[in-house]
């Protein structure tokens, strides 16, 4: 990982609000919630940079504005204000946000994979995982049926999942079964940039283990570069390069994960260091 | 014809209303256009769209044609005809040379038709996309954005479970690479005939309201993916009891008396004149 | 009799149309087109209210040929519908002026113009009235011309909507006027999301089960909470069109029997509640219809995952002719497609990739 490169993404920003604000809510905020005219600030003025080949991870608790973040960046919600570039498209001359809804799509299908914390949301229960991994290629505009089976077992071999499994489908796997799943089609078109959202999160402890470890030789064999979403210091300090840690929908401190685990500077860093140990 | 009722039933101004979307259909091939569709006094489901198409395009020198089924004297096709005679008093014929309108449910005649005959469709869901998204208001969006992934991945999740495309009727085609449509539930026996035609075709929903068009020469090609070729349904070994024939869509019977299993063209008309030659 | 025979479906057709007069002929005993219009009025209403036509003697009439079937009167007068011309569209009607003759609220014990019970079955016993066989027509016309008889006409006074005062009082939403065009469901493609005054046309036009159904299944939890009548009238009220020539006066056509009802639930209204209206609207007297009506469309305004909540769902699946004719199209051959379907399946048991 070089510094010095280009960013493979860059959040400019990003402020996502529910309700109409008013003038006061800079002032008269309580967590991230306005008390004089109720609108919730769920990120306020997020920036930050994932560089190639890194791990970024993101630690918060629940109301931190992580998860905004994800959504906004898969786009699953519609930011209030901001921009984010991304150098696989476009070379990043556009913000992201103010793409077409058939250009988020191109986007979500090959510049970046996401991975949910709930495999419903990223998976077709009732298809195979098979089907489930070809609906990405499909959507890149493969058109041969047997390339792309080729392609889905290179796929669920990279995530261990034996190739015998392929016709089933993902509502008969275990948790870790789909999360890697998720994992391998994430992965289907080879993209820049890999979000997790709490991905090990609500999975037994062991099997925990096994996907942490499975990202980590994803990301040597691949070089991709990661967004890594937790409430869990332990899952980022196993991960992350650098680390980011977000209080009510804002960023207050930042680094080499190291460092910020070594030294934390901010008042609620250091309670999540201190529990931590 | 019955004096109470205006030439082919309706008043001319809805006659007009439809022949604009019909022409508005043949500029756009496979694009599906909204229609007010008026009601009849035979049953929605029961091919009012057709028979709308028929009645806003018949005149007094037209030779009707009815085939339902592949027959002329099919209940459904007897009931249009007696309709149509009603309140026209065209001629109309069985034979599928002599006719200028053809009206038909579930087939496309054995004989290629010509440039200046006309084939009618009845369809009943209009939408190829309503097999993998019940919506309305998205199917409308993916159309607009030629997202057809979610139907190649129905086929492909077809060979994974069943080593075939398993779609029997109503096999979706991309009409000059951009629109997908529905055939209407003729047999894919029937829908390479849709391929470069003579003639026009024209498609009608008359429950859900939509007119669908496609125009002589037109490039129309049954999705599949590269390495899966397009495969008919086939009768091996099997001929029509009546005129011997082995290369037509074949009915598939029971002798009413003893039992015994026979097979015959469904095409009635071609059949008779294969035996009468 | 062969059904679809390679010949004869011509025949076959005639014949059953023949057959059906054995059902109708079954006795010497006439059925009077009046008869049905006065002393089956509900049947009527119905027929009417899924039609979109208010003429009671076409209903009747049309009862009358297809042996009393709900689906086949409304087919019968749907398709009657597609042969006239519309000559006029009547200004807005004032349901404000309407001449009530039943007008009640579940709201509020009393209310402004009072409480109007009206005739209704609500409040009769349902006990079969062995009686009513042997009634005589001649005899209960009489009684209630006698009636009539020895009353005078009386000014008509419209009473104010409930809703109002509760508007006033800055409870419910006050809307700007609305104007524009309504959109016509008998001409248009209804496409999503759709305007309310959609909406509301095609829940009028509803098959009354459906309609019910999807009400019933709101109130039982598949929906919001539950609302409360605020006011049912039924009564007369005028019908006009614009006079041709000076477009600010308008002539009187005629009036017809309605049943409105505006229902009221408890809604968000940031941080507060406010209380928001269902409106329904149907030809006649079937209440309940009105009632399942206003439900459906608080239902639709409220974003959810019920069925009631669904618009799409709601709006594309409860008109009769589409539901029936397409239901009863499954009737018709199929042995095409069937052919198709067998050969797809029979090659997934003798090959495999």
């Amino acid at each position: 990982m070089i510094l010095s490169e280009t960013p493979i993404l860059k959040v400019e920003h990003l402020t996502v609000r529910y309700g109409d604000g008013c003038s006061q809510c800079q002032t008269h905020l309580e967590k991230n919630r306005c008390t004089a005219c109720g609108s919730i600030w769920a990120a306020s003025d997020v920036s930050l940079e994932v560089y190639p080949g890194e791990v970024l991870g993101i630690v918060g608790e629940s109301g931190s504005g992580k998860s905004t973040l994800m959504q906004s960046l898969y786009f699953d919600i519609e930011p209030t204000s901001g921009q984010a570039f991304l150098r696989d498209y476009r070379g990043g001359a556009q913000s992201i946000w103010e793409t077409s809804s058939a250009e988020k799509r191109d986007i979500k299908n090959c510049v970046m994979g996401m991975v949910y914390q709930n495999p419903v949301m990223g998976l077709r229960m009732d298809y195979s995982a098979a089907a489930n991994i070809a609906e990405k290629l499909i959507a890149a505009g493969h058109r041969d049926a047997g390339k792309m089976t080729g392609r889905v077992t290179e796929l669920l071999d990279a995530v261990e999942i034996l190739v015998s499994r392929m016709g089933e489908a993902p509502r008969h796997f275990s948790g870790g079964m789909q999360q890697r799943v998720q994992i391998s089609k994430a992965l289907a078109n080879n993209p820049a940039l890999l979000l997790l959202d709490e991905v090990t999160t609500g999975l037994d402890l062991s099997v925990q283990a096994k996907v942490l470890d499975l990202i980590r030789k994803i990301k040597a064999r691949y070089g991709i570069s990661i967004l890594l979403v937790s409430h869990d210091l332990a899952v980022i300090r196993m991960l992350a390069d650098r680390t980011i840690v977000m209080l009510d929908g804002r960023i207050v401190e930042s680094g080499l994960t190291d460092q910020i685990l070594e030294d934390p500077q901010h008042a609620y860093t250091q309670q999540l260091v201190h529990s931590l140990l | 014809m019955n004096p109470n009722y205006n030439f082919a039933f309706l008043d001319e101004g809805s006659k007009r209303e439809i022949r604009r979307a019909t022409l508005k259909a043949v500029a756009i091939p496979g694009y599906q256009v909204p229609f007010g569709s008026r009601e009849l006094p035979i049953g929605r489901g029961w091919g009012t769209g057709g028979i709308q198409l028929t009645l806003s395009l018949i005149g007094p020198d037209d030779v009707l044609k009815v085939i339902d089924q592949g027959s002329d004297e099919s209940v459904n096709a007897v009931n249009i005809k007696k309709f149509v005679a009603l309140c026209t008093d065209v001629k109309t014929t069985t034979h599928t040379r002599e006719a200028t309108l053809i009206q038909t449910r579930h087939r496309i005649p054995e004989v290629p038709m010509t440039n200046d005959q006309i084939l009618v469709l009845q369809v009943p869901i209009p939408e190829p996309l309503r097999v993998v998204e019940t919506r309305e208001e998205l199917t409308k969006r993916m159309h607009a954005e030629k997202d057809y992934a979610p139907m190649w991945l129905q086929l492909y999740e077809s060979l994974i479970r069943y080593g075939r495309v398993t779609i029997s009727t109503e096999y979706p085609c991309m009409v000059e690479d951009r629109y997908l449509l529905n055939p209407s539930p003729i047999p894919r026996f029937d829908t390479p005939k849709l391929y470069d035609a003579e003639c026009l075709y024209l498609f009608g929903a008359g429950r859900e309201k939509k007119i669908y068009a496609i125009p002589p020469h037109t490039k129309v090609s049954p999705l599949a993916f590269d390495d899966v070729p397009f495969q008919r349904e086939t009768f091996p070994g099997k001929r029509c009891r009546l005129c011997g024939s082995a290369d037509t869509y074949l009915d598939e019977m029971f002798d009413s008396a003893t039992g015994e299993r026979f097979y015959q063209c469904s095409d009635t008309s071609y059949c008779q004149e294969m035996r009468a030659r | 009799m062969a059904y679809v025979a390679v010949s004869g479906g011509k025949e076959a057709i005639e014949a059953s149309i023949r057959l059906l007069d054995w059902y109708r002929g079954g006795t010497t005993l006439d059925l009077e087109l009046e008869a049905i219009e006065k002393k089956l009025s509900l049947l009527v209403d119905r027929v009417m209210g899924e039609a979109g036509l208010y003429s009671p003697a076409y209903a009747a009439l049309a009862l009358k040929q297809c042996e009393g079937s709900v689906e086949e009167a409304v087919f019968l007068l749907r398709a009657y519908r597609s042969t006239l011309t519309r000559h006029y569209y009547t200004t807005a009607v004032e349901t404000d002026a309407m001449r009530a003759v039943r007008r009640i609220s579940a709201a509020f014990k009393d209310i402004v113009g009072g409480q109007m019970l009206g005739a209704t079955y609500d409040y009769t016993h349902r006990l079969i009235d062995f009686g009513v066989g042997g009634e005589s027509a001649q005899a209960l016309y009489r009684r209630m011309q006698a009636l009539l008889a020895v009353q005078s006409p009386e000014p008509v006074t419209p009473c104010p909507r409930v809703s109002d005062e509760l508007k006033r009082e800055g409870l419910i939403d006050i809307l700007p006027e609305n104007d524009e065009a309504p959109f016509d469901v008998t001409e248009n493609l209804l496409e999503f999301p759709a305007p309310r005054s959609a909406r509301l046309q095609t829940l009028a036009r509803a098959d009354t089960g459906f309609l019910s159904g999807l009400a019933y299944s709101a109130l039982r939890g598949f929906g919001m909470v539950h609302p409360t009548v605020g006011e049912l009238r039924t009564g007369y009220v005028e019908l006009c069109v614009p006079y041709l020539f000076d477009s600010t006066q308008s002539i009187y056509i005629g009036e017809i029997l309605m049943t409105e009802v505006e229902c009221l639930t408890e809604a968000d209204d940031q941080g507060k509640l406010k209380l928001a209206l269902g409106y329904g609207a149907v030809f006649g007297r079937n209440e309940n219809k009105a009632i399942a009506m206003a439900v459906v469309d608080r239902e639709l305004s409220h974003k959810g995952d019920y069925p009631a909540q669904n618009e799409e769902f709601v709006l594309t699946h409860g008109d009769s002719l589409e539901m029936n004719g397409f239901l009863s199209h499954l009737k018709l051959p199929h042995y095409v497609t069937f052919q198709s379907k067998l050969d797809a399946v029979r090659k997934t048991r003798r090959e495999r990739r």
